[in-house]
């Protein structure tokens, strides 16, 4: 048999390019790192954590929209007297507030409005005539206008003695201290996450360096410096990181673009209502987005960094006295 | 270059291995390390490659403490000594070329800076056309020769070469040895750790290091 006409056309040894299969050899074996499973944890914390991190940010602007909602309206009551007109009262308390400087609107729940309000406890078909329920005056504030609470006070006493007025400051400070508790437990289990894939990153880490003993070894005993025995470890673990967490962070991403679809189209329904007033329309944006994409970074650069630290601590006592 | 001073050596409480071991190394110097098996020969390298902290002593190594040097100091040193291991030490994932060209390589040297030397050096042990073979097809003999090159491609200062004729038929046990000798002529000291008298009668000069019950005898 001939030769073929590539072996006839071999370069001679010298002009062999080397440098790909040079490149392309780690000096710590990739299957002698444990990969795979490894690459499973990362991408399981990195989710959890794109999940808290996920949530924590739709409550808190949840909690922030409805802080501003809240922090635009006024309620004034009308508290019913012996002798006094409700009706009466509240037009004029109505028309007091109107005119106060930095109030957009004010508007006096009808009768109608106010049973409404009410049947979800009272029942349907209520005559509030029959009992002696206060009449609501619900005040927007002009966004544009600074607006003298204490002056208004002072003016709906001077015109009515039954007219109270509710700023929401106690509801205000009820959202914001669950807005605070929820923020807060959520940065605690990410922190706890964070912990837990970093353990895990450093046990493989151990187990990779006791794998390899000799392979370091022999490195230090060629003249590699510890940086640059633990560059080869860090390498490995840095896109076992790049890995895990692009499929966690990935799959958080699409998990509140599903939900984001799934409140939309259920938002029509009671339960969307509820869910929607709750958490708002569990849409991430694109800063949560981004928020995402930098844990996933985040979780691989942990990889990276702790499996570096790890093998410094160990190299330090590489050569130490023997046991 | 290599200088120690009443060295001694334990592992844990256990009695001293090594005892009150004193003796130099001077620039271009040829010598063998010998004694019986599990005599230290191997534990008496190491020390000299600041592998291991003596238990007490002095190991003083190119005129520097090694109770004094940081990392970055005995890396620095340990490039200009070349070992030979027992068991070669040969990365099997890596190629012959790229085993020997390691040396190089963890200084984060380009590989187009020394292709042509690696390759001429493999080619002068013998190892031209087994440079993309790795080393659990290489036969004991190449992986000792792949080994040697290993040492030698930084141009060492000292050779360290722990039983290099171990593995290998007398014939290129001659071969090897006075590859050892044309390096020793060009300027590196060579320390040789060998049980094997036959080897070193061949060689009626060289300085001998005895190692018995833990003491060293020398015989210049």
């Amino acid at each position: 048999m001939n030769p073929s006409p590539d072996m006839a056309a071999r370069p001679p040894i010298e002009t062999v390019d080397l440098t790909d299969a040079w490149s392309d050899t780690p000096l710590v074996p990739a299957e002698t790192v444990a990969g795979r499973s490894l690459m499973l944890v990362i991408a399981i914390m990195t989710f959890l954590a794109a999940l808290t991190a996920g949530f924590a940010i739709v409550l808190a602007g949840a909690a922030r929209d409805w802080r501003g909602d809240v922090a635009m309206e006024m309620t004034v009551q009308v508290m019913p007297r012996t002798g006094r007109d409700l009706d009466a009262d509240a037009a004029k308390a109505a028309r007091v507030v109107a005119a106060f400087p930095g109030v957009a609107e004010a508007r006096a729940f009808t009768r109608q409005e106010s049973e409404d309000l009410l049947a979800p406890w009272l029942g349907a078909g209520l005559d509030l005539s029959q009992l002696p329920t206060p009449r609501l005056i619900a005040v927007r504030r002009d966004p544009k206008a600074q607006l003298d609470e204490i002056g208004l006070r002072a003016a709906l006493d001077a015109a009515l003695p039954n007219a109270v007025l509710d700023n929401h400051g106690a509801w205000m400070q009820r959202l914001d201290t669950m807005a605070r508790v929820v923020v807060g437990a959520a940065a605690g289990i990410f922190v706890l996450v964070l912990i837990a894939m970093a353990l895990a990153v450093s046990f493989a880490t151990r187990g990779a360096m006791a794998g390899n003993r000799e392979i370091i070894e022999a490195l230090h005993f060629v003249g590699a410096a510890d940086g640059f025995v633990a560059r080869q470890f860090q390498f490995h673990f840095l896109r076992l990181g790049l890995r895990g967490g692009a499929a966690g962070g990935g799959a958080a991403i699409l998990l509140f673009l599903v939900l984001g679809l799934l409140s939309r189209h259920w938002a029509s329904s009671a339960g969307g209502e509820q869910a929607e007033a709750l958490f708002g329309s569990f849409t991430l944006g694109w800063s949560g987005i981004a928020s995402i994409v930098l844990i996933s970074l985040g979780a691989a650069m942990l990889a990276g960094l702790v499996s570096r630290a790890i093998v410094f601590r160990a190299l330090r006592s590489f050569f130490a006295a023997p046991d | 270059m290599v200088r120690f001073e009443n060295v001694g050596l334990r592992y844990g409480m256990g009695a001293e291995i090594l005892r009150d071991i004193s003796f130099d190394i001077a620039p271009r110097t040829f010598q063998f390390l010998t004694g019986p098996s599990g005599a230290g020969k191997t534990t008496l390298l190491r020390l000299i490659l600041l592998a291991m902290p003596p238990t007490r002593g002095l190991i003083t190594l190119f005129g520097k403490d090694s109770q004094e040097l940081d990392k970055a100091e005995i890396t620095a040193l340990r490039r200009k000594v070349g070992v030979v291991f027992q068991d070669f030490r040969l990365l099997d994932h890596l190629t012959t070329y790229q085993n020997v060209a390691l040396p190089l390589r963890v200084q984060e040297r380009e590989e187009s800076s020394y292709r042509a030397e690696v390759m001429e050096l493999l080619r002068w042990v013998g190892l031209g056309d087994r440079m993309h073979v790795y080393p659990p097809v290489l036969s004991g003999g190449e992986k000792q020769r792949a080994a040697i090159a290993r040492a030698l491609i930084m141009r060492p200062q000292l050779l360290l070469a722990d039983e290099p004729t171990g593995n290998v038929d007398p014939s290129l046990a001659r071969r090897l040895m006075r590859l050892f000798q044309e390096l020793h002529k060009s300027g590196t000291s060579v320390v040789i750790a060998t049980h094997d008298l036959a080897l070193m009668d061949q060689f009626d000069g060289a300085r001998r290091l005895v190692l018995g019950d833990g003491r060293l005898h020398i015989y210049d």
